[in-house]
């Protein structure tokens, strides 16, 4: 079964005074994630990302196109008991405490007053913050309080989470908990949505990412797969400016700081480059691929025209 | 600390201001009639809190009076028409009609003086109210005692006395009014009643005020005729009450009610000790 | 449903205490105690009258104050700082949230209006040393405070469910006080001719028939209150206000959060 399907989703606004000119926030979005999947929705700000996300979570209206998730019609109360959110900087009462608020949003979603209390303490200790769990909200960092979205988008344990951009205010031990708590989440069979414009985490978690500009699709694919359809160069790394001439028939620029060179060469050019060093008598010190990466896929869809939806 | 000092100048200037600015410029409820000269508006504006309102007009009614009490006064311009406002924003304030009435009915310096006014007031009142009797009792009151009219005195309090819980004497009153209205006795059995009736200690106190006077009335005109016998038979008016008694034609030193000693003056005439004590009296003044 | 509407209004009420709402309680306490002094020095005769008429005044004065400016920010506040996405991304439909939200201020008021009477009875008793059945008859006219708060919160709400929360406090206050006019736009309707006769009509309509639920001033002359009136006065009210929440309730299921 297909987790969600976005069959169409469209989104324009009419401003101006008048309310005729048109800006687009979505433009007919197609798209199908099955069950199971880490799913990564990629775009630069203002892309359509979290507008995507809004209509799907009933915030929104669509000005054409529908969407089904887990195979109802997405506006259905029903299914709501079935997903999570994590809305994007996410506010909360900030004069409850993360107890009443999960106590709260658990009954909002139908969780029996049993369950919640079972589940909400160790809810809350999973995501760090046992301690603080009779403390009001408006004494919580942003991290913090990223960690108090995560556990309202679980508690009621949905089986599609979707996450808008989950790493935002984190610092980088927060985005190593958030990762690792994306992919305890799949391995619990639960399908993960997560927009982001971090590609090094949709590169790291995602079986599939799509890219995003300006409300328009531009690319779906796996990940391992795009990020093989570049041609991968490599930076070489080594000490003994004496090699550099005979480096330079490889044609790239060659920077140089005190004793150690550094040159990217590509693929096929990699094994004789590394035989040029070795006969100079040069250290070589490192080898990294570089390009290749999501980060060029991305940047090269943000260039092209858009995909033909199917 | 500049802020400081700026702070606790400023409020201690503006306090000390607000005081001068009361003393040079009292609060004057004539401005307020003026500028609100129609009940109708007042009520209307009150949206929906006209009960509190005429309960503040009141207040306001009774510290002007006293006001210009203390001063003296013989102006009460502001009175009519505060009260007006007051008993159009609460038709039902049956005090500020009763006491109303006696403010602007008692002759200046203790009052109004506008009897017109306080008629005019009580009728409002009686219209509002129709099962008030003490409105009916004020009314003929100041028909009576006032205006001498005793016929429609009597009316009035006949009309009273229908009304459920009157008072029985309220009748009786009707009766006397149109057959000795000008005697003390009906005087004196009125405000026997308003005495035995009044929980009020300023009502009662007053009542009994009337009373003693009544008795001054009476008792001045007795002594006044003994002295003129006195003179009569000798001659030359009387120098004391000793000479007086000493004749025979009295038994005992003449006191007045608040207990001080009628005052034998060379002309004959009896006047009171203090007349302060006894402001209603007639008779007996000294002038 | 009634769970999560039952879950809302208990948040909505929990919300207005620690938003310290009900520390008006406090200056209403200050203002009894204030005013007792005073009651026996300048008034003739008016005492119980004065106590009544202030004490309810006040009741209403703060009720309506609260009614209107919490109102209008009850859904406003949750749009402008997006607490709603959590909320609403739940199996909550948008009209339980309106209606939970209307059933939490109208008992934050409730809790409120019952405060105020104990202490005004408090007073009251300390005044007269004893009860007697007239004093009874001054909960019916606290009772139809209470139902003009109620008719005051829907129209507040309904005013923020499309517009900003400055423009509904204008739009509820105007209510309130052509509210109170309500008699005399019927009277002026009665009097006038063509289009004005039709506006002022449709106008005494439209806005809340808040003349009936004002007895401040009968009750303080003990005059009972019709057992007709309260049954008009309840009905009228439940409609008014189901009107105005279904009103909000149709607007916000369209709008688009921000």
């Amino acid at each position: 079964m297909l987790a969600v399907e976005i069959l169409g989703l469209e989104k324009i606004y009419k401003v101006g005074f008048w309310h005729k000119k048109q800006k687009v926030g979505l433009k007919s979005l197609h798209l199908e994630i099955p069950q199971g999947e880490v799913f990564g929705f990629l775009g630069p700000n203002g892309a359509g990302k979290t507008t995507t996300l809004k209509l799907l979570m009933g915030l929104i209206f669509p000005t054409a196109g529908t969407a089904r998730i887990l195979n109802q019609p997405w506006r259905d109360p029903a299914v709501r008991a079935r997903i999570g959110f994590l809305p994007e900087q996410p506010y909360f009462y900030d004069y409850l405490t993360p107890l009443e608020l999960l106590d709260y949003y658990g009954t909002l979603s139908g969780v029996s007053a049993s369950d919640r209390q079972s589940r909400i303490p160790k809810l809350l200790e999973r995501v760090g913050l046992a301690e603080q769990a009779r403390t009001q909200l408006r004494k919580f960092s942003k991290g913090m309080l990223q960690r108090v979205g995560i556990a309202q988008a679980v508690l009621h344990e949905p089986e599609v989470v979707f996450l808008d951009e989950p790493m935002s205010g984190l610092d980088p031990l927060g985005r190593r908990e958030m990762r690792d708590f994306i992919q305890s989440l799949n391995r619990e069979g639960k399908t993960v949505f997560f927009s982001t414009h971090i590609l090094a985490d949709a590169e790291a978690l995602c079986h599939r990412v799509a890219v995003l500009n300006k409300g328009e699709l531009r690319g779906v694919g796996v990940v391992p797969d795009l990020v093989a359809k570049n041609r991968s160069r490599f930076e070489v790394v080594w000490q003994g400016t004496s090699a550099i001439p005979a480096m330079r028939i490889f044609g790239n620029e060659t920077h140089v700081a005190g004793d150690v060179a550094r040159s990217t060469v590509s693929e096929d050019q990699l094994q004789p480059a590394l035989e040029t060093l070795k006969n100079q008598s040069a250290r070589l010190i490192s080898v990294n691929p570089v390009g290749g990466s999501l980060e060029e896929y991305f940047l090269q869809k943000l260039g092209e025209p858009a995909e033909v939806p199917r | 600390m500049l802020v400081v000092a700026v702070l606790v100048v400023s409020i201690t200037a503006s306090f000390i201001l607000v005081g001068r600015i009361a003393h040079a410029f009292p609060f004057s409820p004539m401005e307020d009639v003026l500028f609100m000269s129609s009940p109708e508006f007042v009520k209307r504006a009150s949206l929906g809190y006209s009960g509190l309102l005429a309960d503040i007009y009141w207040m306001r009614v009774v510290q002007y009076f006293g006001r210009q009490h203390q001063r003296d006064s013989t102006e009460y311009k502001a009175l009519a028409p505060l009260l007006d406002i007051t008993t159009t924003l609460d038709p039902n304030l049956v005090v500020a009609y009763e006491w109303g009435s006696t403010f602007l009915d008692q002759p200046p310096p203790s009052g109004a003086g506008d009897d017109a006014a306080a008629i005019a007031l009580i009728r409002k009142g009686i219209r509002n109210n129709p099962d008030e009797w003490h409105l009916y009792f004020t009314l003929g009151f100041i028909q009576y005692l006032g205006q001498h009219d005793y016929l429609g005195a009597a009316k009035t309090f006949e009309e009273g006395s229908r009304v459920p819980g009157a008072r029985p004497w309220l009748k009786l009153m009707a009766a006397k009014m149109l057959t000795e209205a000008g005697s003390l006795e009906t005087a004196r059995y009125m405000w026997q009643n308003i005495y035995n009736e009044s929980t009020d200690k300023g009502l009662k106190r007053n009542a009994e005020l009337h009373l003693a006077s009544l008795v001054v009335d009476q008792e001045i005109p007795q002594l006044e005729s003994v002295v003129s016998e006195f003179a009569g038979r000798t001659g030359h008016h009387p120098s004391s009450w000793r000479e007086l008694i000493a004749s025979g034609l009295l038994h005992s030193i003449p006191h007045d009610p608040t207990g001080a000693v009628y005052v034998l003056r060379n002309d004959g005439h009896v006047v009171v000790a203090d007349w302060k004590k006894l402001p209603f009296i007639q008779k007996g003044k000294p002038e | 449903m009634t769970s999560r509407i039952r879950a809302i209004a208990f948040n909505t009420f929990r919300e207005a205490v620690r938003d310290r709402v009900l520390y008006n309680l406090v200056f209403f306490a200050l203002l009894l105690v204030a005013m007792s002094p005073l009651l026996g020095e300048i008034s003739i005769g008016v005492q119980r009258v004065l106590l009544i008429n202030l004490s309810l005044s006040a009741i209403s004065i703060f009720g309506i104050v609260i009614s209107i400016f919490v109102g209008i920010s009850l859904v406003s506040k949750e749009i402008e700082r997006r607490t709603l996405y959590p909320v609403l991304s739940r199996p909550v439909g948008r009209g339980e949230f309106i209606f939970g939200k209307y059933c939490g201020l109208a008992g934050t008021l409730l809790v409120n209006t019952a405060a105020m009477t104990t202490g005004f009875y408090l007073a009251l008793l300390l005044m007269t040393r004893s009860f007697s059945r007239a004093d009874a008859n001054i909960l019916i006219a606290i009772y139809f405070l209470f139902l003009q708060f109620v008719v005051i919160i829907g129209l507040a709400l309904f005013f923020s469910s499309f517009s900003s929360p400055l423009l509904s406090a204008l739009f509820a206050l105007s209510m309130f006080v052509a509210g109170t006019f309500a008699g005399d736009l019927r009277a002026f309707a009665a009097m006038g001719h063509g289009p004005e006769r039709w506006l002022a009509r449709a106008a005494s309509y439209v806005v809340p028939n808040l003349a009936s639920l004002n007895v401040i001033t009968r009750v303080s002359h003990d005059q009972l209150i019709p057992a007709s009136l309260v049954g008009y006065n309840t009905l009228y009210t439940a409609l008014y206000a189901a009107a105005t929440i279904s009103g909000a309730v149709l607007i916000f299921s369209r709008r688009d959060l921000k």
